[in-house]
């Protein structure tokens, strides 16, 4: 079987990760999940960084890890290409020979790995950056060439720790579509982790999240970002994610309250439902409108993203809204106020838990 | 009011300025006295009399070839000693420091039970092989190696263990063998602190004297380095002895000049 599959467990103290893993050739997986989640353990133990202690890995068919049958191929006889959080290019060595470095330890000569490097650096779009040293590049122009210092290695598989983490906010949008280019043209498998839900969206086929060491949720990542399992997630994407049971076509939420919901989409039992700020309605007075689901809360907090004003309305349920500064100022939201909130039982997405 | 204004509150009080001007003085007298009393007119005289050149050529084909053992001897250790797991550590570290304290003629006496003719060593060295160590020009190489090996290896060693191992272990997930990546990434990493150690080296077999005198005597054009010219010097010409005092120096002042930025900053975590 090609591509990276198996099941890594790692302990280490108290902690353990344990997952299940299968990427294919040409499949970028993106492992979504918060700090201390066990993302870098996954991607040591991909490389050969970390031994595993229990599980077993295979790259491409052939066994990389099994500490069973005590089998463990080194990082250097791995072929895995990784593209660290903070890049680790050799401070002492110039772009050109940092891309170089993977050929030439695979035993290509210097001339021709000095080549292979420049039509990488071509590639990347480095083009006169070649002869610089690593201290003196911007942090979009240092993540390409790890990224290319890692494919000019000709890797079985490919792994990114955090790609974006380190750029600022303004070059982190050119940089992850520039990415998603090159990971897409890359023919093997490709894992990255980041706890940003953006990356996931944008340059995985899948995404896999990871909780305390456990897989909470997998899937298309668009799906994971409409119907998220857990609160971490719902709580990266913005959303309000309450639990319930269906009953007669309402969901008797967990916290309090009921929801009418699209009676098409529910069968009975325990269920989700994830509320998109933005689909939330704010009112001075009780609202007289079409919406089915109205209620009242206490405005609990008022925080201006973008262009657009967060507010968390205590109540039955508690739900977050994004507003207009506008209807800030018109219905005078402040800590304290009382407020009606209604939603349109069609803007709920309602799925089994 | 204005000159407490200008000072820090961790500055010393002034009581304390007149044994540190001591300090200075007692350090600076001797050095001011070298220079004073140097017979200047006979400078090159006497630094170009056989005696000196030979004492001279020695000193420096002596202090090179203790310098390259103690690379080629004293990186690997260093390397061990920062980079394995194994036990025992401290004690190597603890062996490896015993040469820096010990007095350099103690070690002098012990390499000569350890090499002599009748040495643990040195007995079958001389009976298998018919090397005999001592009064010999390589019996010098070995008394430097001997004390001025440490330098090197402490000054590598801790330069290996302030190394974070991150650009390590990226070198070896792009394919690199351990050797590979200790040439290409962990040596030029550590460069500054290798040259520091090499030169710290180099000083130290210059200038050595106890252990080579006692090991290895005193014989001209054979074991005479410029120490111990200068010590006979003292005995006979002592313009020569001055002269050459001065040349050490000199070869002192250049070696502090070289590794200022690393020892002099004070304060400055290295």
């Amino acid at each position: 079987m090609t591509g990276l599959h198996g099941r890594a467990v790692v302990e280490r103290g108290a902690f353990v990760l344990d997952l299940e893993i299968g990427v294919d050739p040409g499949e970028v997986v993106a492992v979504l999940g918060p700090n201390g989640a066990g993302k870098s353990t996954l991607l040591r133990a991909a490389c050969g960084l970390t031994p595993l202690t229990g599980g077993r890995l295979e790259l491409d068919g052939r066994v990389i890890d099994d500490p069973a049958a005590d089998v463990l191929v080194p990082a250097t006889d791995r072929r895995v290409g990784v593209v660290f959080q903070d890049y680790r290019l050799f401070p002492h060595m110039s772009v050109v020979d940092n891309v170089a470095f993977g050929p030439r330890s695979a035993g290509v000569g210097n001339g021709e790995a000095r080549r292979l490097a420049a039509e990488w650096i071509s590639r990347l779009g480095l083009d006169g950056l070649g002869d610089r040293r690593p201290g003196t590049l911007s942090g979009g122009q240092a993540q390409r060439v790890a990224l290319g210092r890692a494919l000019a290695a000709d890797p079985a598989l490919l792994l990114l720790d955090e790609p974006l983490a380190a750029l600022d906010a303004e070059t982190r949008l050119d940089v992850r579509s520039g990415l998603r280019e090159h990971l897409r043209s890359f023919a093997g498998p490709t894992l990255l982790v980041t706890h940003d839900p953006l990356d996931a969206v944008v340059l995985a086929d899948r995404v896999v999240v990871l909780e305390g060491g456990r897989v909470t949720q997998q899937g298309d990542p668009w799906e994971v970002a409409r119907r998220p399992a857990t609160r971490y997630v719902a709580r990266l994407l913005g959303l309000t994610l309450l639990a319930g049971r269906v009953r007669d076509g309402e969901v008797a939420l967990d916290g309090g309250g009921v929801l009418h919901v699209p009676s098409d989409e529910v069968s009975d039992g325990a269920v989700l439902v994830a509320v998109r700020p933005s689909a939330v309605s704010l009112h001075a007075e009780r609202p007289e409108g079409s919406a089915r689901n109205v209620w009242s809360g206490v405005v609990d907090g008022v925080e201006p993203i973008g262009d657009r004003v967060r507010v968390a309305v205590r109540g039955a349920p508690t739900v977050t809204a994004d507003v207009t500064p506008g209807a800030v100022a018109d219905l005078g939201l402040a800590q304290g106020r009382e407020v009606w909130l209604s939603v349109k039982a069609t803007e709920l997405e309602v799925y089994p838990a | 009011m204005s000159r407490a204004r200008g000072r820090s509150a961790t500055a010393p009080p002034w009581p304390v300025a007149l044994p540190a001007a001591l300090a200075v003085a007692f350090l600076a007298l001797p050095l001011v006295g070298l220079l004073v009393r140097a017979p200047w007119g006979r400078l090159w005289e006497v630094l170009t009399s056989p005696t000196s050149l030979s004492a001279l050529r020695l000193s420096l084909v002596t202090g090179a070839s203790s310098t390259l053992i103690a690379l080629v001897l004293g990186v690997p250790l260093a390397w061990w000693m920062a980079r394995s797991s194994m036990r025992g550590r401290s004690f190597l570290r603890a062996l490896v420091t015993v040469p820096l304290v010990l007095p350099p003629v103690v070690g002098g006496i012990a390499l000569l039970l350890a090499f002599g003719r009748r040495g643990v060593v040195g007995q079958y060295l001389w009976e298998g092989f018919g090397i005999q160590l001592p009064f010999s020009t390589p019996g010098v190489v070995v008394a430097q190696v001997f004390v001025a090996m440490p330098f090197l290896i402490i000054t590598v060693e801790g330069a290996l263990r302030g190394l974070d191992g991150r650009l390590e272990e990226a070198a070896s997930t792009l394919g690199a063998g351990r050797l590979q990546v200790f040439r290409e990434v962990t040596l030029p990493l550590i460069a500054p602190s290798l040259i520091a150690g090499t030169v710290l080296t180099f000083a130290r077999a210059l200038g050595e004297f106890g252990a080579t005198i006692t090991f290895a005597g005193n014989l001209e054009g054979v074991t005479q380095t410029l120490p111990l010219a200068v010590y006979s010097g003292l005995e006979g010409d002592p313009a020569e002895a001055v002269v050459l005092s001065l040349l050490l120096l000199a070869v002192s002042v250049l070696i502090l000049v070289a590794l200022r930025d690393r020892w002099l900053r004070t304060g400055a975590a290295s």
